[in-house]
């Protein structure tokens, strides 16, 4: 196991993720607890002390974000979990969506009476048929008990909760476009100020955090912000969910303590690199996160400020192994005819952005780049940065200037010789 | 459509009042699941029953991959083509594909059966490659494994 953990805390059984066997775990007691005996405004002070960060990307304190919530501003307002998941190579939140949905709820619930929320929602991407069926039950058998509805549990607080289907669209992971969304419209996001926690859903105050932060806050709430920061770092309190996936001999969803060693990670937990090639670069948490290379790694530990530290970040979790031999021409130009693909288009630098680069990386691959193609590449990115709506412009460009810096010789060998020199692999076979 | 109301009336106790803007995709979804597309009769349908302007609906329609205004092949595979996929074997997929059916992404089979699309990250790249056939995830796909359900759908 790599560290202590904090959701993976149960075995996983045919059973595990119903209301029966989660209240065996002590589910719903901290529910209870905190609806007879705490205050709104102590569960936001406790879960800012624990120093709980976001865990869908951007690492933005919880509490810090709830607090911007007046309490008594008599308005409604809105939370809703973003279960949309759709950073590729992120499959983490599908873990608690299928095997802990109560966990969810019972956080949900804990965070909606601390910010005085009537209506919460999950938002869960279109194509999730299992993690929506599961958490579809576990809401009836939530209502059912009586955790949802008027008067929870005999005290005056009241919760409705809809699980809210996407239909297939990145940028509905954006929490304003998540919002737009939700409204029943186009998921286009829209520009700060106002925050989302001033003006969020049908323009009243909402907090959109991930499914894994959320499900952090019943542990909290049952034992205390010093608790929690017995985890992790003491500048990175707590763990992640981190899913791996690509060329790496064991696959999954594994819960990390933050300050884990990445290498003993990645060469113990993960069993190594398929076929036992060697690691020629790591995506840490998403493909929107710079790719670090084999070396890179080295001494590196699994928190926010020792990967910032080696150039990259945390992000989503939803690291991408890849082996040496792998193409990283072809894999940049599956990256990038996903964000072209994704943009919703509604800014200019991002939508023709977009396009230019998934045009550039395609004449590049049908042997047909010219020498300036590369600086193109990076000029474009640059001028995506701070210049839209949301961090989708950006992460285009990240995920380019990442791969260019590092493996820019790959390219220039395709430009030169109209060929890759890795015969275009992104499989790597275990024999070659 | 109307046959659905009850069930569109239960969803909208759950959400706050005035907010019925917000049933456009639920209920999209479920006309989708029953007729296999939106028809021109349900946009009115839906126009009348939530109060919500034509053109917000259309939007909807035309902005969401999932969803769509005519009717497909009785099965929909669809092939993950993002990072993880592509690197555990999801381009053999497409070309073996490609090659059985006949057909590209976003066509159907001459006899109509079968439509073949792809897809961006399913969200499930521990188990790459994934593929879809209509609402399952098939995970860890070969070749092999590809055929023997082509066989099996009928
Ligand atoms: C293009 C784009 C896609 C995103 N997709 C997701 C997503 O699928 N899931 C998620 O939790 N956050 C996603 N985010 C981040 C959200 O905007 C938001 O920061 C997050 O949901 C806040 O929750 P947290 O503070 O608990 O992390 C995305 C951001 C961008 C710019
Ligand atoms: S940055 Fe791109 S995806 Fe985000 S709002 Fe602008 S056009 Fe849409
Ligand atoms: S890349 Fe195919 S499921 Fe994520």
């Amino acid at each position: 196991m790599p560290g202590k953990q904090l959701l993976m805390t149960f075995p996983v059984t045919a059973t595990s993720h119903t209301l029966a066997d989660y209240r065996a775990r002590g589910g719903y007691a901290t529910l209870a607890r905190a609806l007879s005996q705490l205050k709104p405004e102590d569960i936001t002070k406790e879960v800012t002390t624990a120093g709980l960060l976001g865990h869908g990307g951007a690492a933005f304190s919880a509490g810090r974000k709830w607090s911007v919530v007046h309490l008594n501003d008599g308005q409604p307002h809105y939370l809703c979990a973003n279960a949309d998941e759709g950073e590729p190579g992120t499959f983490k939140d599908r873990w608690i969506l299928e095997n802990a949905p109560h966990l969810l709820l019972e956080s949900m619930l804990i965070a909606a009476y601390a910010l005085q929320v009537r209506h919460a929602f999950v938002y869960i991407r279109g194509e999730f048929d299992l993690p929506y069926r599961r958490l579809a039950g576990a809401i009836e058998e939530a209502y059912a008990a009586g955790y949802f509805g008027e008067r929870i549990l005999d005290s005056d607080f009241g919760c409705d909760i809809v699980a809210y289907r996407g239909a297939g669209s990145y940028v509905c992971g954006e929490a304003s476009g998540l919002l737009s969304s939700l409204e029943g419209k186009r998921g286009y996001p829209r520009n700060r100020p106002p925050r989302l926690t001033v003006q969020g859903l049908y323009r009243r105050p909402t907090v959109v955090n991930n499914v894994e932060t959320l499900a952090n806050v019943a542990g909290i709430v049952a034992n205390g912000a010093a608790w929690y920061r017995t985890f992790g770092t003491a500048k990175c309190p707590g763990t992640q969910l981190v899913s791996i996936s690509g060329h790496i001999a064991r696959p999954g969803v594994y819960e990390l303590e933050y300050g884990y060693s990445l290498e003993k990670f990645l060469y113990e937990d993960c069993g190594g690199m398929a076929g036992g090639k060697a690691l020629k670069a790591l995506v840490p948490g998403g493909i929107s996160t710079k790719v670090l290379t084999g070396a890179e790694i080295k001494g590196v530990t699994f928190d926010h400020q020792s990967l910032a530290a080696a150039g990259s970040s945390v992000g989503s979790g939803g690291m991408i192994a890849i082996a040496d031999g792998t193409c990283m021409v072809r894999l940049l130009q599956v990256m990038l005819r996903f964000y072209h693909h994704e943009s919703c288009g509604q800014c200019t630098p991002c939508r023709e952005g977009t396009g230019w680069m998934h045009r550039i990386i395609d004449r590049i691959v049908a042997g047909q780049g010219r020498p300036g193609d590369l600086d193109q590449l990076i000029e474009i990115s640059k001028r995506n940065d701070g210049t839209t709506i949301c961090g989708m412009g950006d992460a285009a460009g990240y995920a380019t200037i990442g791969i260019l810096a590092k493996f820019r010789d790959e390219f220039d060998y395709w430009i030169e010789h109209k060929h890759s020199r890795l015969a275009g692999n992104l499989e790597v076979p275990a024999h070659a | 459509m109307k046959h659905l109301i009850p069930e569109f009336d239960r969803l909208k106790a759950r959400f706050p009042a005035g907010c019925e803007s917000s049933l456009v995709l639920p209920c999209v979804r479920r006309i989708q699941e029953e007729r296999g597309f939106v028809a021109d009769s349900d946009i009115d349908g839906l126009v009348d029953y939530l109060g919500v302007p034509r053109i917000q609906i259309e939007e909807v329609l035309s902005y969401y991959t999932q969803f769509r205004r005519a009717p497909i092949g009785r099965w929909h595979l669809q092939t993950c083509r993002n990072v993880s996929c592509s690197m555990c074997g999801a381009e053999r997929l497409m070309a073996h594909l490609r090659e059985h059916l006949g057909v590209g992404p976003g066509e159907t089979t001459a006899d109509g059966r079968i439509t073949y699309s792809t897809v961006e990250c399913l969200g499930s790249c521990g188990t790459a490659p994934v593929v879809m056939v209509n609402d399952t995830y098939h995970e860890s796909m070969t070749v092999e494994k590809l055929d023997a359900l082509l066989k099996e759908l009928g």
